[in-house]
């Protein structure tokens, strides 16, 4: 489970640039669409990974509510945080297919990405709830309520818009899956593996990165012992949850 | 002793405590008037602002449904707004936590208490909606269900966000913010059966059924999640 950072990043190049190598080498040009679909390659697994990662910080949350320990809410903040970044790449990565193929900067007919939309606007509102609270004990207990509430909401979500379409429209476009030859997959599998250890690594970056400030604040304090700690906290403070525990 | 051992035996259970907390909401709806009539009020005005906005007397199918729905909505946004002020402002909080019942009695109260407000409200709302914009009338009551389905969408969802929001800085700001992604679901459900009760040339049953379905699976789901995680909202 604790690969070091530094080895994490390396197989993320790694995959992520052979990932990319196979789509634009190896995997065949697809017939309908043409280049533009390599864009499949990135898009899909960005919203598979943000998806992913809504969930797993809907566990960190659960473990969070049952622990009452402070690191398990920062987990499940940076997740969050992560998957939401990685959502607004979802959506441009999205409106830029669509337009390539549909001529349409947006669709309402994709229900996948309807409610990709619908779930990121969700979770966008994590960041004002977050910042309106100010006990900060409070604040990881409500973060983590609203996790798990949003993290059961995926699922619904996605069922309802999409039984909204099949309804009125069948679906035209039949993503990924099904289909896809071999080769094809191939790549995708390797991107998705690039993907997914990405927003490993960034959770991974961005959790070292709260300890350590929290750590130098910490020996700051120490160290001027007298002197009242900047900002009353320091950096972590800024940053929602605080990550004490090493 | 026997008279302490009586007195953790009569601790009152979960159900008596939701009874209690239930009727002292209504009873106070009923005496300050805070709640119900400011929406019913407010969806007529909202059902006039359609008109112009839509530039349309007459309603029927999605238009119809959209009007109806969204109206409701917002009409439980400002409900659910209001549904823990008093726990905040009087201390109601610190008083559940102090009693000697599951926190979770709170949250069924109030989910019961906004179902109420919000029937109350369609009680009155449906007859004008009908009144201002429909031809018939065939198609509200196989409506009825839909309708209660989604107030209870909005009742469990509403009591389980409204304390959060309400123990938040920007308190009116953070609940519909919430809510409204996270009642995309049931909204899409409801529509989806009234645009179909609501046509032109009479209500049409085409998977009336299945939307009941998703709207009773969403409510459950609520439930138990309201459940599950509300007392941890109660903590401190």
């Amino acid at each position: 489970m604790n690969v070091p950072l530094r080895a994490l990043a390396f197989v993320t190049a790694v995959l992520i640039g052979g990932g990319f190598a196979l789509v634009f080498l190896y995997a065949p040009t697809e017939a309908d669409q043409g280049f533009i679909q390599k864009i499949f390659y990135l898009h899909v697994p960005l919203a598979i990974v943000a998806l992913l990662g809504f969930v797993v910080a809907a566990v960190h949350a659960i473990r969070h509510l049952r622990t009452g320990d402070a690191l398990h809410d920062a987990r499940a903040y940076v997740s969050i945080h992560t998957s939401v970044i990685f959502g607004v790449a979802v959506l441009i990565t999205g409106a830029i297919w669509a337009k390539a193929s549909w001529g349409q900067w947006w669709v309402w007919d994709e229900p996948t990405l309807v409610s990709f939309l619908i779930v990121f606007l969700l979770y966008a509102t994590y960041y004002p709830l977050r910042y309106a609270i100010p006990d900060r004990e409070r604040q990881a207990r409500y973060a983590s309520v609203f996790a798990i509430t949003a993290g059961a909401f995926v699922p619904l979500n996605f069922a309802a818009v999409r039984a909204a379409e099949s309804l009125v429209h069948p679906r035209t476009f039949a993503t990924a899956d099904g289909g896809l030859p071999p080769t094809m997959m191939f790549a995708f599998l390797v991107c998705l593996a690039g993907i997914a250890a990405l927003w490993w690594t960034l959770v991974r970056f961005e959790l070292t990165a709260k300890r350590t400030s929290a750590q130098i604040s910490r020996l700051r304090r120490a160290l001027d012992g007298d002197v009242p700690a900047p900002g009353g906290g320091g950096v972590a403070a800024r940053i929602a949850p605080g990550v004490t525990t090493s | 002793m026997s008279e302490s051992s009586e007195s953790a035996a009569s601790a009152p259970s979960t159900r008596s405590a939701v009874a209690t907390i239930l009727a002292k909401d209504l009873r106070i709806e009923l005496r300050t008037l805070q709640s119900v009539p400011s929406m019913v009020l407010f969806s007529t005005t909202i059902y006039v602002i359609f008109r112009f906005g839509l530039d349309r007397t007459r309603l029927d199918g999605a238009l119809a449904a959209g009007v109806l729905l969204v109206t409701v909505l917002f009409a439980a946004l400002l409900a659910i707004n209001r549904l823990f002020v008093a726990e905040r402002e009087q201390g109601g909080f610190e008083a559940i936590r102090l009693a000697p019942v599951d926190g979770t009695a709170l949250f069924f109260a109030k989910a019961g208490a906004l179902l109420v407000y919000l029937l109350a409200l369609e009680l009155v709302a449906l007859p004008i909606f009908w009144l201002f914009f429909l031809d018939g009338a065939a198609g509200l009551l196989p409506l009825l269900p839909v309708l209660v389905l989604l107030d209870l969408a909005f009742a469990v969802t509403g009591a389980l966000i409204s304390p959060i929001a309400t123990n938040s800085t920007a308190r009116d700001l953070i609940g519909p913010l919430i809510l409204l992604p996270l009642l995309v679901p049931p909204m899409i459900a409801a529509s989806a059966a009234g645009q179909r009760l609501l046509e032109a040339g009479g209500p049409s049953y085409d998977r009336y059924g299945t939307w009941l379905g998703v709207l009773g699976l969403y409510d459950l789901i609520f439930l138990l999640i309201g459940w599950a995680v509300f007392d941890f909202l109660l903590e401190d």
